[in-house]
């Protein structure tokens, strides 16, 4: 009989097999992956301080490595938050350590992505990663890493530190990967077009393997507020979330348990549930036994007396930076933009915003161009599945005199503590009906407010033509009747064209 | 508009007609000097306002009008293009030169004036005989088709070059092609009777050559199928100034009838003008009559000429005994001969016994 061995993989060696989770499917999306999770680490390194984001990143070519992958090297520095110097080996070495495991809006998903692409980049080139950073304080610290990949643990080939006089404050992190920036590319721009479009606030510089220089510049300084962090609120719960918290609760019976680790649970709350659900208040929440856990959690579902979430733990963009974005990416000739109130679906808080544009640098392709956001991150993949776009779809835009053929750009950004995405690729949103509706309903705004500007428009494109019919053939009139009647001077027309812009739309 | 009688000499005519060019440039010019949209009204040319009227023999247009006027976004492109026209006829009628619709569609782009097609110019054209009641051939703009007349008849040329010289028209054995020259002279003077109109070329030249004209005392003319306005005008001016009777031969089926009719009493398309009817012109055959009569060779009537002859019933134009007398043999029969058709008769049996025949019947 063969021998069944069980093994404990670590966490590193988990995401080793699993790769496609985090994105890193193939070579073309790894080096796009790579860039992207490096890139939204930085931004929300900056703006947890609520600093203008300053990113440079800079993709450069190494040396050949198969037929169709190149190695390049990878480099990113941000002006951010920067990393406390105990924290760097981990943080860059060791997976699923970080600062993201509380409930906010984030754009991070498993504080995972910064070292998923370290991790590629050490298991395609057996390279170190280099880290510097500086909280700005005296000291920069410089750190040459790599994984070990079965125990999980970074491995700190060298260390240095640096008199910090300019009292820079940032991360730098640059590492060698396999990739097929070639292929990549399109979709790389892409990124840091959208990007810079709801993030207004940032400058983006990226110099590609070419030499090729594109810079995104800030029109702005203003920024949302940052997202605060939040308890869970009792609708989300799941009951490995429960477990957890009973494992770290310092508090010794189920009223205290309640209003101290769920959002919108005070004491009245606690009291009229604990009743609705039977369960005593004095109740010890370690002594809960596993099927009561099961049970607690199916009766907070059920309750209806919780107060929906609070989206303070949201940090929309906001109608005038959103539309800053917008202009400054697409410099449409119109451009409106809503954002809705928070709702919530299964317990968690969310927002949509949309804007519609049209014109200016918006190419006429037949179809919209539709820009997909979640929590701030473009989605570049997979735009058919997404709700947005079933619900664009779903729109009568006739009603707007909205066409196809027309020059539009539709963008719709959902933030949430937890976006719903369909898949773990996280390239699309599921449909959701909370926030179908959400979007359905925002869409419809602005698209009253472009009708109105399509209106407005066709109307004056109208006056514009008419007058230029008269100013046409008037003429004309004049002078052949002047000739006819054997006159000398013709008749001066510029008279009727004046008048003819009072008259409205006689004749239509 | 009023229907204008014809005038004796060639050259006041012409002057009528500059003079009703210039008035409504004027009448333009006028409104503009005063800070108006200038405006035009005419009489509509739309089926609802052509009827027939039996005094004058005709389709003539209703009461009903309508107003062109600079003013209107929709109107103003044709009456930019109705005042060039006018002006452009003007032109031509002071520089005594003369054009043709497709010419005139072409010159337009000449000053900036574009029509989208040849049936838009033609429709301006139109709506400048309906304003000024003159037809096109007074503007000097002739149709492309031509017919052609021969017989003792004299004429004197008024256009220029020719001004004053005179040609007899039996001088070319073809006969003389009736175009500008010919539709603008003045007839001097002629031994002639009668006037024969034939539709068909062949007929035309065998009745040269059996001299008809001598032996019948006729001017003889050929429509070459449906008669153009310049014919027809010039067979009424046969009719009203040298005072002769006109007799009208066609081949026997619906078609050769409708060219005699529109001959005599004109067609809707041209409701908005005078003077291009022969009321009292004859139609002498063939006749479906004259088919069995003579035994003529024939030919079924199709499809086309039975749902024809149908329409021809119910026309005002046909409510004579006569026509309705022949639409219904010609239903009865369900044949049909051309005119060549007598020649199983021999060459000549046509002029020898038919044609005199025929003139006695319809005298």
């Amino acid at each position: 009989m063969a021998q069944v061995t069980f093994e404990e993989i670590s966490a590193s060696d988990f995401f080793y097999r699993n790769r496609d989770i985090a994105g890193f499917t193939n070579p073309s999306r790894a080096i796009f992956a790579a860039v992207r999770e490096l890139v939204e680490n930085s931004l929300d390194a900056a703006e947890s301080l609520k600093i203008p984001p300053d990113i440079y990143v800079r993709l450069s070519y190494e040396e050949e490595a198969s037929r169709e992958t190149q190695v390049y090297r990878l480099r990113v520095e941000d002006n951010g938050i920067g990393v406390p110097p105990r924290h760097i080996p981990s943080a860059f070495g060791q997976v699923l350590f970080g600062s993201k495991y509380k409930l906010k809006q984030q754009r991070g998903t498993f504080g995972l992505g910064g070292k998923m692409a370290i991790l590629y980049g050490q298991i395609t080139t057996h390279q170190p990663a280099i880290v510097i950073s500086s909280t700005g304080m005296s000291k920069i610290y410089m750190y040459k890493l790599m994984i070990d990949i079965q125990r999980n643990r970074p491995i700190i080939l060298d260390r240095k530190v640096l008199i910090n006089k300019e009292r820079w404050r940032g991360t730098i992190v640059e590492f060698c990967l396999e990739g097929d920036y070639l292929r990549a590319m399109p979709k790389i721009l892409e990124y840091f077009k959208q990007t810079a479009m709801v993030n207004p606030y940032a400058n983006l510089t990226f110099v590609d393997p070419k030499g090729r220089l594109y810079k995104f510049t800030r029109v702005t300084k203003e920024m949302p507020d940052p997202p605060k962090e939040t308890l869970p609120h009792p609708y989300g719960v799941d009951v490995e979330l429960l477990q957890r918290l009973i494992h770290v609760t310092p508090y010794k019976n189920m009223l205290e348990f309640l209003r101290n680790h769920f959002h919108r649970v005070g004491e009245i709350t606690a009291r009229k549930f604990l009743e609705f659900a039977n369960i005593s208040p004095s109740k010890k929440p370690k002594k809960l036994s596993h099927q009561e856990i099961v049970r607690l959690m199916h009766m907070l579902k059920k309750f209806k007396g919780f107060l929906p979430p609070d989206a303070n733990c949201l940090s929309p963009l906001g109608e005038e930076l959103l539309r800053a974005g917008i202009v400054k990416e697409l410099k449409p000739d119109f451009v409106a933009v809503h954002q809705r109130k928070p709702s919530t679906y299964a317990g968690h808080p969310f927002i949509v915003e949309v804007g519609i544009a049209y014109g200016g640098e918006i190419p006429k392709k037949g179809s919209f161009v539709i820009y997909r956001f979640a929590n701030r991150i473009p989605l570049l993949y997979d735009e058919a599945s997404d709700v947005s776009v079933k619900v664009i779809n779903a729109m009568n835009w006739r009603r707007y005199k909205v066409t196809p053929d027309m020059p539009i750009a539709i963008l719709v950004h959902v933030c949430s503590t937890k976006i719903p995405y369909k898949t773990v690729g996280k390239e699309f949103i599921a449909d959701r009906p909370e926030v179908r509706r959400e979007i359905a309903n925002g869409l419809r705004e602005v698209a009253r407010q472009i009708q109105r500007f399509l209106t407005k428009r066709e109307h004056v494109d109208r006056e514009k033509r008419r007058l230029g019919v008269f100013s046409r053939y008037l003429p004309k009139i004049a002078q052949f009747s002047t000739k006819l009647a054997g006159r000398e001077k013709p008749p001066d027309v510029k008279k009727l064209l004046r008048s003819v812009r009072k008259f409205g739309a006689e004749g239509t | 508009m009023g229907q204008k009688e014809h005038k004796a000499s060639i050259i006041e005519r012409k002057k009528e007609v500059t003079t009703s060019l210039e008035n409504l440039g004027l009448k333009i010019y006028e409104q503009m000097e005063k800070g108006y949209f200038p405006s035009i009204e005419m009489p509509s040319r739309s089926t609802e306002n052509i009827y027939y009227d039996p005094n004058f023999r005709q389709f003539i247009l209703g009461d009903r009008k309508v107003r062109r006027t600079a003013r209107n976004i929709r109107h103003i492109r044709p009456f930019t293009q109705l005042v060039w026209a006018a002006f452009f006829s003007h032109e031509l009628a002071t520089q005594r030169k003369t054009s043709t619709l497709r010419d005139v569609y072409y010159s337009a782009q000449a000053y900036e004036m574009s029509f989208k097609d040849q049936q838009e110019s033609n429709n301006i054209i139109t709506d400048l005989e309906t304003i000024l009641g003159f037809s096109r051939e007074d503007f000097n703009i002739f149709p492309e088709e031509r017919s052609a007349v021969f017989g003792d008849l004299t004429i004197e040329y008024t256009v220029p070059g020719y001004e004053g010289k005179t040609l007899n028209l039996t001088s070319h054995p073809d006969g003389v092609m009736i175009g500008p020259a010919l539709t603008s002279s003045e007839f001097v003077e002629t031994s002639a009777n009668k006037v024969i109109a034939i539709e068909k070329g062949g007929l035309f030249t065998r009745f040269i050559e059996e001299n008809v004209h001598k032996k019948f005392n006729a001017i003889l003319v050929l429509t070459a199928g449906q008669a153009p306005r310049a014919t027809r005008h010039f067979i009424r001016r046969l009719n009203r100034e040298l005072n002769l009777p006109v007799y009208i031969f066609t081949d026997g089926d619906p078609w050769g009838m409708h060219i005699a009719m529109v001959i005599i009493s004109g067609s809707a398309n041209a409701a908005h003008l005078r003077e291009l009817t022969t009321p009292d012109a004859k139609w002498s055959g063939v006749w479906a009559t004259d088919i069995v009569n003579y035994k003529l060779p024939t030919d079924p009537l199709d499809e086309v000429d039975i749902k024809r002859l149908y329409e021809l019933q119910r026309d005002p134009r046909y409510k004579d005994p006569l026509w309705q007398r022949e639409i219904k043999t010609f239903l009865k029969i369900k044949r049909k001969a051309e005119q060549e058709a007598f020649s199983r008769y021999g060459l000549t049996y046509i002029v020898d016994e038919y044609l005199p025949a025929k003139l006695e019947e319809t005298k």
